[in-house]
């Protein structure tokens, strides 16, 4: 079983939704970026998302596109991103690593090599923004082969008639973009999640996670009850952000003051179980 | 059955280049969908009005009504005789699509994707611009119908481009200068995916240029296509024949693909893209995603980019502001990869001199971009035979430009 089906059924033996917490890869530095990711298990993250900087990220709001662009200041290619991730596999063999990422850079680095390099790196699957099932077999073959599950889009917009189609050859868990928007823009009210997640659901039996607004430790508390996993991002982010100097550098207080985040999201969605 | 004439639209046969693209979008490896899920539903809906509109009876004569009536269709084509003459070989003739209203050959496509919006019961518009000419015509389509118009334009080109901006706010258009990444125009394509990802029930994209996510390639392309076909005809009319050559600027490259899809199956005629080399194909400073770049996906589809060797997207630069666009429609990519089209380029000073050749020779003021397909005609009308005849899109008029041109020339206005 893969380690985001593992996590899962863990998750699921103990009767509780997943914190799914996000870090754009080498922002604002390597060293700042990789505290963070090797701190995150333990302030209880249960999957981490790790975002690859792309110049162009289309479905990304403010939050993200500016962490994207100091990470590439800051030198990032791809090839770090998954050194970043062979570095973390050397203390935790357990929690499921999910790159976020644009097509480009990918297709730059070569479909098959990226594929192999990232498996053997210890990504357990991979979300590429731009790819839609419709130009899903461009990975998914290779994917598969290489042992990495591709995690699917699903948002507001896909009506239940074409969901099948973007479910087919979709593993690890379906994404719900809770909103028809950027990321880090607007938020789903509770009602709209109690309509949507059920429609994904009778679709499938994969686990869902839902992101694209999810900020608070309330919303992220909400998100599990709905579904079986909150993403956060730009809200851990824009922590982050506070913390940078005027010229982009990381303080003292940049690791910790995330990894706070991420404990006080994980109490909220622990606590949704206790009071589910 | 009536025998065709040469003029006479073709139907496209097993062989004919005028059958793209597939049902997925793709000319040859190039194009397709590749956009967020939440803009799928979208750009399917899109994809299907458009082929109701294309087989409603009604809809292409609507089309030509306003393209008659309001566009000032069909533009004349001009035998640019003073021109031929400096040169000293082929004949020159012009398509003078920068005689269209608002002085481009962008309201061909504007006013087709106008229609379809108003057909799809869209209640407001949104469009990226560069230089403005794309802004401009979109806003002049929402005033003539009356529809809100939101127009995103790189904060650089909202400075550099200020008498555009004018012109979009007169005539009704809100301008959002666009500061992400490099706040040029591909930035303001993506601001403007995702205001469309955030307003998905009531707005219709309207993209300016044969790139984008499949069907905007080939719809943009048919709606230019009116260039060529009108071409074809007068020149006709004129020589009672076809050109040797045709010649086009190339940005995103909807003037270059509007003037060569109707030739396409002509194999008599040569078919000459000319991309911007800017400061030289040999520095960074140049726009040729063709000459210079390599495959990749932006903005929805795959074509040639301009990008580093981990696939982050460069700046382009042109000193024509319309030609400055990091990638290339894909259709023109796969053209590129099958031969059928010749790509060059011309760098900003050999834009400069054809821009003044052409004003002092046949007393048209040329936009930027015409003026890089015209230096390149500069370079071979003199190796062909004075029988030859080349047609060359002069797709913009220069009156946006005499500022930058003047301060080239160092002058001050």
């Amino acid at each position: 079983m893969s380690r985001i089906a593992t996590r899962f059924a863990e998750l699921r033996a103990q009767g509780r939704g997943a914190l799914i917490s996000f870090l754009e890869a080498w922002d604002p530095d390597p060293a700042t970026s990789m505290e963070i990711l090797r701190g995150m298990p333990a302030a209880g993250a249960d999957l981490i998302e790790i975002g690859c900087p792309f110049t162009d990220p289309m479905a990304d709001g403010p939050t993200i596109q500016l962490a994207g662009k100091r990470a590439l200041k800051a030198g990032a290619k791809m090839v770090h991103t998954l050194a970043m991730v062979r570095e973390f596999r050397r203390g935790d063999a357990a929690t499921p690593i999910v790159l976020m990422g644009y097509l480009n850079p990918i297709l730059a680095y070569g479909v098959e090599r990226f594929c192999i390099d990232a498996a053997a790196a210890g990504v357990d699957g991979l979300i590429v923004v731009d790819l839609p099932s419709e130009e899903a077999d461009l990975m998914l073959p290779l994917m598969t082969t290489h042992g990495l599950d591709m995690i699917r889009l699903v948002a507001p917009t896909t009506d239940e008639r074409r969901l099948p189609k973007v479910l087919d050859g979709s593993s690890g868990f379906v994404y719900y973009v809770s909103i028809t928007g950027i990321t880090g823009t607007r938020t789903a009210s509770a009602e709209d999640l109690a309509d949507a997640i059920p429609k994904v659901r009778r679709a499938t039996d994969l686990p869902i996670a839902i992101g694209f607004g999810v900020r608070s430790p309330a919303q992220a508390a909400a998100a599990v009850k709905a579904a079986d996993a909150a993403v956060v991002a730009s809200a851990l982010i824009d922590t982050l952000a506070g913390t940078l100097d005027s010229d982009g550098r990381a303080g003292p207080e940049t690791v910790r003051r995330v990894l706070d985040q991420v404990r006080a999201l994980a109490d909220g969605v622990r606590q949704a179980r206790q009071a589910a | 059955m009536d025998t065709p004439t040469p003029t006479a639209p073709v139907p496209h046969g097993a062989n004919s280049l005028r059958t793209g693209p597939d049902a997925r979008g793709k000319f040859g490896g190039f194009g397709g969908r590749f956009v967020a899920e939440t803009l799928m539903p979208l750009i399917l809906e899109v994809e299907q009005a458009y082929a109701a509109a294309k087989a409603d009876p009604a809809f292409q004569p609507e089309l030509d009504y306003y393209l008659k009536h309001y566009v000032g269709r069909p533009s004349p084509l001009w035998f640019a005789e003073r021109l031929t003459k400096a040169l000293g070989g082929a004949k020159v003739y012009f398509k003078r699509d920068e005689l269209n209203h608002t002085g481009a050959h962008k309201i061909n496509s504007c006013m087709g994707q106008i229609l379809l919006a108003r057909r799809m019961g869209k209640t407001r518009i949104i469009a990226e611009t560069g230089a403005g000419q794309h802004g401009v015509a979109t806003a002049t389509v929402c005033a003539l119908f009356g529809l809100p118009c939101t127009v995103y334009m790189g904060a650089t080109d909202v400075a550099r481009q200020a008498p555009n901006v004018f012109r979009m706010k007169l005539l009704g258009a809100e301008v959002k200068p666009v500061v992400s990444g490099a706040a040029t125009l591909k930035d303001a394509m993506n601001e403007a995916l995702r205001d469309w990802v955030a307003n998905v029930t009531d707005t219709y994209y309207l993209i300016g240029t044969v790139a984008g996510p499949h069907p905007y390639p080939m719809m943009v392309r048919d709606f230019q296509s009116v260039i060529g076909e009108e071409a074809k005809q007068q020149l006709q009319e004129a020589e009672g024949r076809l050109p040797d050559v045709a010649v086009a600027a190339i940005g995103g490259g909807s003037n270059a693909m509007g003037l060569f899809h109707p030739f396409l199956d002509d194999p008599s005629v040569r078919l000459i893209g000319v991309e911007a080399a800017g400061h030289g194909l040999d520095t960074h400073q140049h726009a040729a995603s063709l000459s210079r770049g390599r495959p990749g996906v932006l903005h929805g589809n795959r074509t040639y980019l301009l990008q580093d060797d981990d696939g982050q997207i460069e700046e382009a630069h042109s000193i024509s502001a319309g030609l400055d666009y990091p990638g290339i429609g894909p259709e023109h990519s796969w053209l590129h990869e099958i031969g059928r089209v010749e790509y060059v380029a011309a760098t900003d000073d050999e834009a400069l001199d054809a821009f003044q050749l052409c004003t002092r020779t046949e007393g048209i003021i040329p936009a930027l971009e015409p003026a890089h397909a015209l230096a390149h005609v500069k370079k071979i009308a003199p190796t062909m035979g004075a029988d030859d005849i080349i047609l060359m899109n002069l797709c913009g008029r220069g009156d946006k430009d005499i500022f930058t041109v003047a301060e080239h020339l160092g002058v001050k206005l």
